[in-house]
């Protein structure tokens, strides 16, 4: 049940306001409007920035066009807040995606890399080239979500999207280099997971000591290098 | 210090979780009843975040390797210090070489084992609670096994005075405002994003169900049964945020409840969530048991956490007290 749903009788002139919803008292979500593209996801990451400093926010989480509030006390008055949130929404200008760039070595292929098989399959490209085509893209990490320092990489080539599974792998490995519908990661934890596993990554994703644990962040770039194939 | 003697899985050191570090994907983790968990410290004069044990299988033991008070607070369970039964929601001084056994609770599934000084493990991120899923957090990031020599810090308040007192366990001194059916755990909840994307008659499957807690049930989720709430079109839900106590209903049907240890992350249609209130209720739900949701308006849900805060409040005020007798 969302809390603001106007219903603009100027569809189309004036643009739609993001969609905002409790998740109990302490967690709101704001819901960007439209599909997704970089542009609405650098708007998400701006509001992230602000609404974070705001007083009695004690965290704001970016995910995939949305951003999750959490507060420290249950506010007071939700509607005035939301209304607040969707202003500053329509004033925001979006961040682009300028952060660092983080390159990664991946063995393709391999023990670890037990889907590609699927994915040349699916796509009806060589190994290789499949290899080549998720080594040349760029990458934009548009949340860290799901596991600690796993970031969401978008800018897949259409070419090996690959769904994700309906059972999921028990035995996916920390490391593994994986493709999920539209999008590619770096499993953080050996846990079960229901992405495509095409190769693994030795570096090191996330470090609870440090003061910034997460290698990732929203707005990085990411590169994947061949450092060998295994095929 | 302390040594474990008797532990099986999943026995963990909790406090009331780690805070503002959901953005680099990493959960809250923390006692499953935070209410218990605050009383245990509040009994003892320690801060209401000191980190404790939380024990969920049973039977646990430990061996005191100084003198130390405890208090065992949450599930109510057969409980002795050497051949001396110790009362649920009740703290006690142990000498060194002293025995805690605790056997399986009577009610409830969670009991906290809180010591004088708290647990003192470093903190990871800013909590002592273990991440089991990353393994980090609490003593080296794992449950407790028997041989484990576990750390307690310095009392705050040594306590000249008394020492063997107990509190009133808040399922007696909260009363649930509209109790169920005998057995039946009446969840308070409030609709949440995807409510109306539901049929009407789905709507009132999920308010009239007498849900069962699945064995396939823990820290991080509990799994219903009795209906499957389905929706004449799935939705896709872009990945977002989800905190504990949050309802969602996965393409099978079967409600999902997250609870401390769940993911940041979710993409599953959101029903309801259940209100800060209550949580501490259904962290002692045990599986196999029923519950049924019921709802709240946002200011009754925010209303509700007042006999929350007043029990604790009270319950750290008395014990102060009866410290200095």
């Amino acid at each position: 049940m969302s809390i603001t749903h106007r219903v603009s009788p100027f569809v189309g002139v004036l643009e739609k306001d993001p969609k905002i919803s409790l998740i109990g008292t302490l967690a709101m979500l704001v819901e960007a409007p439209g599909e997704f593209d970089l542009v609405q996801q650098g708007r998400v990451w701006s509001l992230a920035d602000v609404l974070s400093s705001w007083p009695n926010v004690e965290e704001a989480v970016v995910g995939v066009t949305n951003v999750m509030l959490t507060f420290v006390q249950p506010p007071d008055d939700i509607g005035a807040l939301a209304v607040d949130i969707i202003e500053l929404w329509h004033r925001l200008s979006p961040r682009s995606p300028n952060g660092k760039l983080i390159e990664i070595p991946v063995v393709y292929g391999g023990e670890l890399g037990f889907d590609l098989p699927a994915v040349v399959a699916r796509s009806g490209l060589s190994a290789r080239e499949v290899i080549r085509i998720h080594s040349e893209g760029e990458y934009t990490v548009c949340a860290i979500a799901s596991s600690p320092g796993f970031g969401y990489l978008h800018g897949l080539d259409p070419r090996i999207f690959m769904p994700r599974k309906s059972v999921p792998s028990l035995n996916m490995r920390a490391g593994s280099v994986t493709i999920g519908g539209m999008q590619t990661g770096v499993a953080v934890l050996t846990s079960p997971n229901g992405w495509n596993a095409i190769g693994r990554a030795e570096m090191t994703m996330f470090d609870p000591r440090k003061t910034q644990p997460s290698l990732m962040a929203p707005g990085d770039r990411v590169k994947f290098r061949i450092d060998r194939i295994e095929l | 210090m302390i040594e474990i003697l008797t532990s099986h899985a999943f026995n963990t050191i909790q406090d009331r979780g780690r805070r503002g570090a959901r953005r680099f994907g990493v959960s809250t983790s923390g006692a499953m009843d935070p209410v218990a968990l605050e009383a245990g410290n509040a009994l003892l004069g320690n801060d209401g975040d000191a980190a404790s044990i939380e024990v969920q299988t049973f039977p646990f033991r430990l061996r005191f390797k100084a003198d130390i008070s405890f208090a065992l607070t949450g599930a109510d369970c057969d409980a002795r210090l050497g051949q001396r039964a110790v009362p649920p929601w009740w703290c006690m001084r142990a000498r060194a070489g002293d025995i805690l056994t605790i056997g399986s609770p009577k009610r409830g599934a969670r009991v906290y084992v809180s010591l004088a000084g708290g647990i003192d493990v470093p903190p990871v991120l800013g909590s002592r609670s273990t991440h089991l899923r990353a393994g980090f957090g609490g003593l080296d990031g794992r449950a407790l096994q028997s041989g484990d020599v576990v750390p307690v810090g310095n009392p705050q308040r040594e306590s000249p005075g008394r020492i063997e007192f107990g509190a009133e366990p808040p399922e007696i001194a909260i009363a649930e405002s509209d109790p169920a059916e005998e057995r039946v755990l009446r969840v308070r909840v409030i609709r949440a994003g995807e409510y109306d994307l539901f049929s009407e008659e789905m709507q009132g499957t999920f308010w009239s169900t007498r849900w069962k807690i699945s064995a396939q049930s823990d820290r991080g989720g509990y799994r219903l049964g009795g209906a499957n709430l389905t929706l004449a079109a799935p939705v896709e839900m872009r990945s977002h945020g989800v905190v504990a106590g949050v309802v969602q209903v996965p393409p099978s049907g079967e409600p999902i409840i997250q609870m401390s240890d769940a993911n940041t992350a979710g993409g599953y249609p959101k029903m309801a969530a259940v209100i800060q209130a209550d949580l501490w209720r259904l962290g002692q739900a045990r599986p196999g048991s029923f519950i049924t949701f019921s709802e709240v308006s946002y200011r009754d849900a925010v209303a509700a956490m007042a006999p929350v805060s007043d029990y604790i409040g009270r319950v750290r005020a008395t014990a102060d007290l009866y410290r200095t007798l």
